[in-house]
């Protein structure tokens, strides 16, 4: 191979090189993680979770959190005065 | 499937900020961050009326259409949270809300704009429910305990109601027919008009407009 040719081709190979090094790289933005639902409980201290329901029954889950909020309706636990 | 929702009833709220002091206290929320406030009309003047107001968990929410890296996302039970993680404390979800619930710590020597903060509804965030990591993030996880929002479970008068959609809207309706004013106001029908199914229907008191 001649002097010229192999500087050309040396050439070529850096260029391609220069050219192709993007490809490795990582996507810069984060990816958004997946959330666990609420019912199927906390992974923290249990001395917290509320009495009434069991981490993992969706159906309790929603009747607790049901009855949580009527729990803020005074008018259920007295009648009603017009 | 529960949608969670928050009201405020202007005609009880007191104004003593025990919404916002639980907020604070329960997600360790940081100085000059503020999840939660009460806004008061016409302070001062007689009839006043304070409403507390936070992250409305909006059905078609306007901060995740704006934002420009897709961080926020919406759990089964209708609550609009975000990953900090993908956040870049560009500010869009702030111009973009109308109850200026998105928050933004400053930090750093220049008062740096720190990643968006907001009421999570007591849901945490994407981190594993209860763990160290989603506390230091995003605060206490409640909902995931079988709990309700800190705030409207310490109202004391129960002005800020949180919960299932149609159960909170029973109880206003309830209580607004009740009270046997307020619901001649205009779109009263549409927002309160329809009882859930096999809801108690309250008594309509005689010769007030319901």
């Amino acid at each position: 191979m001649s002097p010229s040719m192999r500087s050309m081709t040396a050439l070529v190979l850096c260029g391609a090189a220069i050219a192709l090094a993007a490809c490795g790289e990582k996507t810069a933005g984060a990816a958004k993680k997946s959330d666990v639902p609420a019912w199927q409980g906390s992974t923290g201290a249990s001395a917290y979770m509320a009495n009434g329901w069991k981490a993992g029954d969706q159906t309790a889950w929603e009747q607790q959190l049901r009855n949580r909020t009527q729990g803020q309706n005074e008018y259920s636990r007295a009648a009603a005065q017009p | 499937m529960a949608r969670m929702k928050f009201i405020c009833d202007a005609e009880r709220c007191i104004e003593c900020n025990g919404c916002v002091t639980a907020c604070k206290a329960e997600h360790d929320v940081p100085w000059g961050v503020n999840r939660r406030r009460v806004v008061t009309l016409n302070d001062g003047v007689p009839g006043e009326k304070s409403v507390s107001v936070a992250c409305m968990h909006c059905s078609d929410a306007p901060c995740m259409a704006v934002c420009p890296v897709d961080c926020f996302y919406r759990t089964d039970d209708g609550v609009v949270l975000h990953d900090k993680d993908v956040c870049i404390g560009c500010g869009y979800c702030s111009y973009a809300c109308p109850f200026g619930a998105p928050q933004f710590p400053s930090n750093g020597t220049f008062g740096l704009r720190g990643k968006m903060d907001k009421c999570t509804f007591c849901a945490g965030g994407p981190e594993a429910n209860g763990s160290t990591a989603e506390f230091e993030k995003y605060g206490r996880n409640r909902l995931s305990e079988g709990k309700l929002p800190a705030c409207a479970e310490v109202c004391s008068t129960k002005a800020l109601l949180g919960g299932d959609g149609d159960v909170v809207a029973d109880i206003f309706r309830n209580r607004v027919l009740v009270r046997g004013k307020g619901s001649e106001v205009w779109g009263w029908g549409t927002a309160y008009g329809r009882p859930a199914t096999g809801a108690p229907q309250p008594a309509k008191p005689e010769g007030k407009k319901s």
